[in-house]
């Protein structure tokens, strides 16, 4: 806690407000963020915010690595949904070099961030019902998650931190049996939502926790920077996948489920219709697969397959000089290129002066928009509100602080 | 709406304003004055047929070396046309100091806070111009490329706070 923000609230003696610290310890309050609150009586009179110092520098980070050694740090920004962070900025650096990755990974890449979407907004679902009462709903959406996480093992070796993406394609293919475990998992995905909306649905202590709890009208999400589901929750029916379409997104069809109030109750049934709507999209996949590569044939920009660097040593001195040297011929430009987070509108802006490391890169996080919006939104609201209002944002403080 | 149709139309309100314009990989890059960024902003947000709604990000890049300025970027989208388009203004290295874009979008808001801490350009008439990612007695910007990040003792001292009476 800085000294101004003590100072802040402790200024007053006369004052009849109580200031009160919610977070950075609360268990209700995500992560590392610490909101001051002076209360009148359960009312939030005032509020102020801190992002919570988890800052890593990653932007800094990015001017001292190569291309290809930046991807294992876009795992640690969202690290619920790994999958669109490597695929935003994998893409990102396709746009600069104005190359096409094969339609395989392009499917695949797709595939992949359809799975994260669906575990972010469970992660996001059930420990925020969690908060208003619904313990249930947790186990029931939780339970799905731990399968779903057996899917990103099984492409990418890591549960949370999967790095899959490379620039040019992917790591490697899928790998057997990949199709069927896929098919398999999902099966339980519809019970788990159905089972979800029936507890919640009509339930008396759900509803009242929030019908108009959060509520943020469509003008000024889009003036504080919303985007993605807080947005759409809004009445917003706005999707980059849709609007301006990357990988495969165009062959495939899915709907954009929107609210119409903006409140936690929409925000929590858009991100439930959004998960039905990512399983529609990754059996379509499943479906029409196509078969072939999954990276350019291009050496000087994609890394030699394993195989060649075990067993080679050509293969070794590609691997060893490409890392250490990065990629040969980088473009000189600037490009700002966005994917549909699970969260919202996930950008890179990446500076190139043709050096092996990116000159600038900065990363356009959804959170960030939130979270800025936030005090506004719990100022003259209930305290208990408060925290419902943040897990319904979907916060996640890795993002958040870069 | 086509690229040609916005440069049209903002050359015509902003003549001396507008610096240059360029385009690479299909993205529109305005270079602007800075002393009129916020009433550029508010002019393509305001315009019914531009319609830009939407401040995507603020930041900024560092071009001391090369050109003793900072280049402030501000990506802009507008959901009426889907069309996004870029903002450069330069300031100087010495002094950087631009007007803020919070009376136009609320959203700027914190991203300003951000260009502030990490760069230090200050964003005159901001309501709250102070530190966000890194702690308030933070000595430097850190995404300055001059800035030093070899480890030193005491480098950031944590903050005494001593109690009240």
């Amino acid at each position: 806690m800085t000294e101004k923000t003590i100072m802040k609230f402790r200024d007053d003696p006369k004052d009849d407000l109580i200031p009160i610290n919610i977070g950075p310890s609360h268990p209700a309050v995500h992560g590392t963020l610490p909101i001051y609150a002076k209360l009148d009586g359960e009312i939030i009179a005032e509020a102020d915010v801190e992002i919570g110092y988890l800052h890593r520098g990653f932007e800094k980070l990015a001017e001292g690595l190569t291309y290809h050694q930046f991807i294992p740090f876009t795992d640690r920004l969202n690290y619920v949904s790994t999958f669109i962070n490597n695929q935003g900025y994998a893409e990102a650096v396709e746009k600069l070099l104005d190359i096409k990755v094969p339609e395989r990974a392009q499917y695949i890449r797709v595939m992949l961030s359809e799975v994260s979407r669906i575990m972010d907004h469970i992660t996001c679902l059930g420990p925020n019902m969690v908060d208003t009462g619904a313990l249930t709903v947790y186990w029931y959406l939780f339970r799905v998650r731990e399968e779903l996480y057996k899917l990103c093992e099984m492409a990418s070796g890591g549960r949370m931190t999967t790095s899959y993406t490379r620039i040019g394609g992917l790591v490697r293919d899928l790998p057997e049996g990949f199709e069927e475990a896929a098919r398999d998992i999902l099966k339980g995905l519809p019970v788990a939502i159905t089972d979800t909306e029936k507890l919640i649905k009509k339930n008396r202590i759900f509803l009242d926790r929030s019908v108009g709890v959060g509520e943020i009208s469509a003008d000024d999400a889009i003036d504080w920077g919303f985007s993605g589901p807080n947005l759409r929750a809004c009445g917003v029916a706005r999707d980059i996948r849709k609007d301006e379409p990357y990988a495969v997104y165009n062959d495939l069809e899915f709907d954009i489920p929107v609210g119409n109030r903006g409140d936690y109750y929409d925000r929590t049934f858009v991100r439930i219709e959004e998960m039905r709507q990512s399983m529609r999209i990754i059996l379509q996949i499943l479906d029409k697969l196509p078969e072939g590569p999954v990276n350019i044939d291009d050496p000087k920009i994609i890394l030699p397959p394993k195989e060649e660097v075990y067993d080679s040593m050509e293969g070794l001195i590609h691997h060893f000089m490409f890392f250490i040297e990065g990629m040969e011929e980088m473009p000189e430009g600037e490009i700002y290129h966005a994917v549909e987070g699970a969260n919202g509108e996930l950008g890179f802006y990446i500076v190139s002066d043709g050096d092996k490391n990116p000159y600038r890169l900065h990363v356009r996080s959804p959170c960030f928009a939130y979270y800025q919006a936030f005090p506004s939104m719990i100022t003259g609201k209930l305290l208990a509100d408060a925290v419902v209002t943040l897990g319904s944002l979907n916060v996640v403080a890795g993002e958040l602080d870069r | 709406m086509k690229y040609e149709d916005i440069l049209k139309k903002l050359k015509g309100k902003f003549v001396k304003e507008i610096l240059g314009d360029s385009q690479f990989r299909g993205e529109l890059t305005i270079k602007v004055d800075a002393a009129a960024v916020d009433e550029i902003l508010k002019f393509m947000k305001d315009d019914k047929n531009l319609s830009f709604n939407f401040l995507s990000d603020v930041t900024a890049v560092d071009f001391v070396k090369d050109r003793g300025v900072f280049e402030v970027v501000y990506h802009l989208l507008s959901m009426k046309n889907n069309v996004r388009v870029r903002f450069k203004a330069e300031v100087p290295a010495e002094n950087p100091e631009l007007p803020t874009a919070t009376s136009v979008f609320k959203g700027a808001n914190w991203f300003e806070r951000e260009t502030y801490d990490m760069f230090g350009i200050k964003f005159t008439g901001h309501p709250d111009l102070r530190r966000i990612m890194n702690p308030d007695n933070f000595p430097g910007h850190p995404l300055r490329k001059d800035f030093d990040v070899a480890p030193k003792d005491d480098y950031c001292p944590v903050p005494v706070i001593k109690p009240d009476n």
